[in-house]
């Protein structure tokens, strides 16, 4: 009986906590998003002092990157410098 | 005759709905595959395509599509009787609603959980594009005019409301500040806040100094208020202000810290609300003692009653949150038929609800003539009766009228606050979304766009005189709401049913209930615009009568369309999987 009362709970907890997890999952994606622009803007031709220093988080990336541009409608990377696929 | 009979009726042929013809849409109309690849697993982003428990998202599914409207739509239309009501909930849930939230949830599912709106671009064209967001913005300014005046009234009604309320916002922002910054579990701290709610609400039952009735602040309803109005009317002025700040304010703040929270706290409320109901029905076992028909002359039942019982019956707004949010999380395609069909049946359960609560609040059927005189008092009191229907069921769970009124009036108020939080949200997005069709860079900024929001709902709401007296200008444009609803569900129902036809599938379960709805959306409008709100019509209204022409010639585009797009045999427009 009480395993169901705890099992009912879980449920109805992730019932209310589903759009939230969107919403977050949002904010923090579009924050990443920012974060990559800031760190390759050299490659849009947005001149970046620290360039050689941020490609070095490039292998690390590469797999969001790629999430990225799939997102975005683009099913071949659109930087010449980024080879994912 | 008993209600509990008519519940017990009404429940089991939804149930014979979900159980007999859901299982035929989706095994022999849908043929939904167990195997396909659904877009949750194809495009999983962890963000918007998300594979979901099916159980979990039917909840989440069905919280969003209820709210006020399957309470405020059945309230008002049992003006015509209570088994015109019935019938249209019953089978209008089983045949119209059911088979439109799952078809446009399978269909979006097929189709790479794109909205309904996306495919109706790519069928109606970019022209198509820009008269639908006209469209949806008018069906969002009504509902922020006609929400801010139906709060501001419970307010007035019902003063022992607004303290409960109010403590949400605070509570909402804790609850905000501890699941997003402290990563705590959501369900303790927003069950804490919603007892917190329910303690004030019983409070300010009890003792008339928590209650906060501006009307007595000004000398009471005979008394004079400000700037030459009555007490009355400068209670609305001071509430639709009060509505307008709150509603910039939350509209601007980040979702995590207001919006969110009150969701948690509102979704119990959509819980407890119903079992308070069907309980409180169980256990007061009343006689329905409105009438089974009620003859009127202002207002035909035919065809207003399709129109007036939207949300509950058949719904536009569902498809696009079925192929909004719902499609991309679809873990497996057979989910569809529960998510999308049960989801619809939930709202149908709480439609039948709201029907009873009514016709069983009066002691005779005069009594029910009396309040329900015309259709004007119908839809001015419709919300009222139910939540003093709802309370005297209440009372069959122990609880005293008086506070069993006020925790039902939190409810309803909480409902059409999210609402109105939810819509001049999206009244900003769709402000901004023109503002980039047009190049007018202004228009895309937040500020901007919720300010243009905010006015044009205050002025829409305070300028002109409304038929329920000063603040209620929304309702002149209200009985233009239905139709555009309506319309929306009718494009969307011709959307499954190309899909079908070009499938070769049983197209018919979808294009009979859209001949069905568009037929009766038509007809109410061409009876409206050109009958009553023309120059030569009974009832002269010219910013009716524009905006119905403009909703009149876009039905009749759709129209159009749709019978050149099914009898056209080479599939271009819309293509499926």
């Amino acid at each position: 009986m009480l395993e169901h009362m705890k099992k009912l709970l879980a449920y109805y907890e992730e019932v209310i906590s589903l759009p939230h997890k969107r919403e977050i999952a949002l904010e923090l994606r579009n924050e990443d998003d920012l974060f990559f622009l800031m760190l390759y803007s050299e490659m849009l031709g947005i001149p970046n002092p620290v360039y050689y220093y941020t490609l070095e988080l490039y292998p690390y990336m590469i797999e969001q990157f790629h999430d990225w541009h799939l997102r975005m409608g683009m099913d071949k990377s659109p930087l010449s410098g980024i080879r994912c696929c | 005759m008993n209600a509990i009979a008519v519940a017990s009726i009404g429940l089991f042929l939804f149930f014979l709905g979900y159980r007999f013809y859901s299982k035929y849409v989706a095994e022999r109309v849908f043929k939904l595959d167990p195997n396909y690849v659904t877009p949750a697993h194809k495009l999983e982003d962890g963000v918007d395509f998300v594979p979901t428990n099916k159980f979990v998202l039917w909840g989440h599914h069905f919280t969003s599509v209820a709210g006020a409207a399957p309470i405020l739509g059945p309230a008002i239309a049992v003006y015509w009787g209570w088994l015109p009501a019935f019938i249209w909930v019953v089978f209008g849930t089983i045949f119209a609603a059911g088979v439109h939230d799952f078809g446009t949830l399978a269909l979006s599912v097929r189709n790479k959980g794109q909205s309904v709106g996306t495919l109706a671009n790519r069928l109606i064209g970019q022209r198509g594009k820009i008269l639908f967001l006209f469209i949806i913005l008018i069906l969002v300014l009504m509902v922020n005019a006609v929400f801010a005046w139906v709060i501001a009234n419970l307010f007035i009604t019902f003063p022992a409301s607004v303290l409960p309320v109010f403590i949400q916002i605070p509570l909402a922002v804790w609850i905000g500040y501890a699941v997003h910054k402290r990563s705590k579990n959501m369900l303790v701290p927003s069950l804490v806040a919603l007892a917190v709610m329910y303690l004030t609400a019983i409070l300010a039952a009890q003792i008339p100094i928590l209650q906060i009735d501006v009307v007595s602040y000004f000398g009471g309803e005979e008394g004079a208020g400000l700037f030459g109005l009555g007490a009355v009317s400068t209670a609305f002025f001071v509430w639709i202000v009060i509505l307008m700040v709150y509603v910039y304010i939350a509209s601007t703040l980040p979702v995590w810290k207001l919006l969110q929270p009150r969701d948690f706290i509102n979704s119990h409320q959509l819980i407890v609300g119903l079992a308070i109901l069907y309980l409180g029905l169980l256990f007061t076992n009343p006689e329905i003692t409105a009438p089974l028909t009620n003859a009127t002359t202002d207002v035909s039942w035919f065809p207003l009653l399709f129109i007036t019982i939207a949300c509950g019956a058949i719904s536009g707004f569902h498809g696009l949150v079925s192929s909004g949010t719902s499609s991309k999380q679809i873990n497996k395609e057979t989910d569809a038929r529960f998510v999308g069909y049960a989801g619809a049946v939930g709202e149908g359960v709480l439609a039948l609800i709201s029907i009873l609560a009514v016709v069983t609040l009066f002691p005779t059927a005069g009594a029910f003539r009396e309040t329900y005189s015309s259709f004007a008092a119908a839809s001015g009191g419709g919300l009222g009766n139910f939540i003093l229907g709802a309370s005297q069921l209440a009372t069959g769970l122990l609880i005293p009228a008086n506070i069993a009124s006020t925790i039902v009036a939190v409810i309803v108020v909480s409902f059409a606050a999210t609402s109105l939080d939810t819509s001049v949200r999206l009244m900003r997005y769709i402000i901004s979304e023109l503002g980039q069709e047009y190049n007018v860079p202004a228009l895309t900024k937040a500020h901007v766009a919720t300010s243009i929001a905010v006015v044009s709902s205050a002025a829409l709401v305070l300028l002109p005189k409304g038929p329920n007296g000063f603040g209620s200008g929304g309702f002149l444009l209200w009985p233009l709401f239905g139709t555009a609803n309506q319309l929306l569900a009718g494009i969307s129902l011709l959307l499954i049913s190309i899909w079908l036809k070009r499938l070769s599938r049983n197209y018919w379960i979808t294009l009979v209930p859209m001949i069905f709805i568009i037929f009766m959306t038509l007809y109410a409008m061409i009876q409206q615009v050109f009958l009553q709100w023309s120059f030569w019509g009974d009832n002269t209204n010219w910013l009716l009568f524009i905006f119905g022409s403009i909703i009149l010639v876009f039905a009749l585009w759709i129209m159009v369309t749709a019978v050149s797009v099914l009898r056209d045999k080479t599939p271009k427009v819309l293509d499926t999987e």
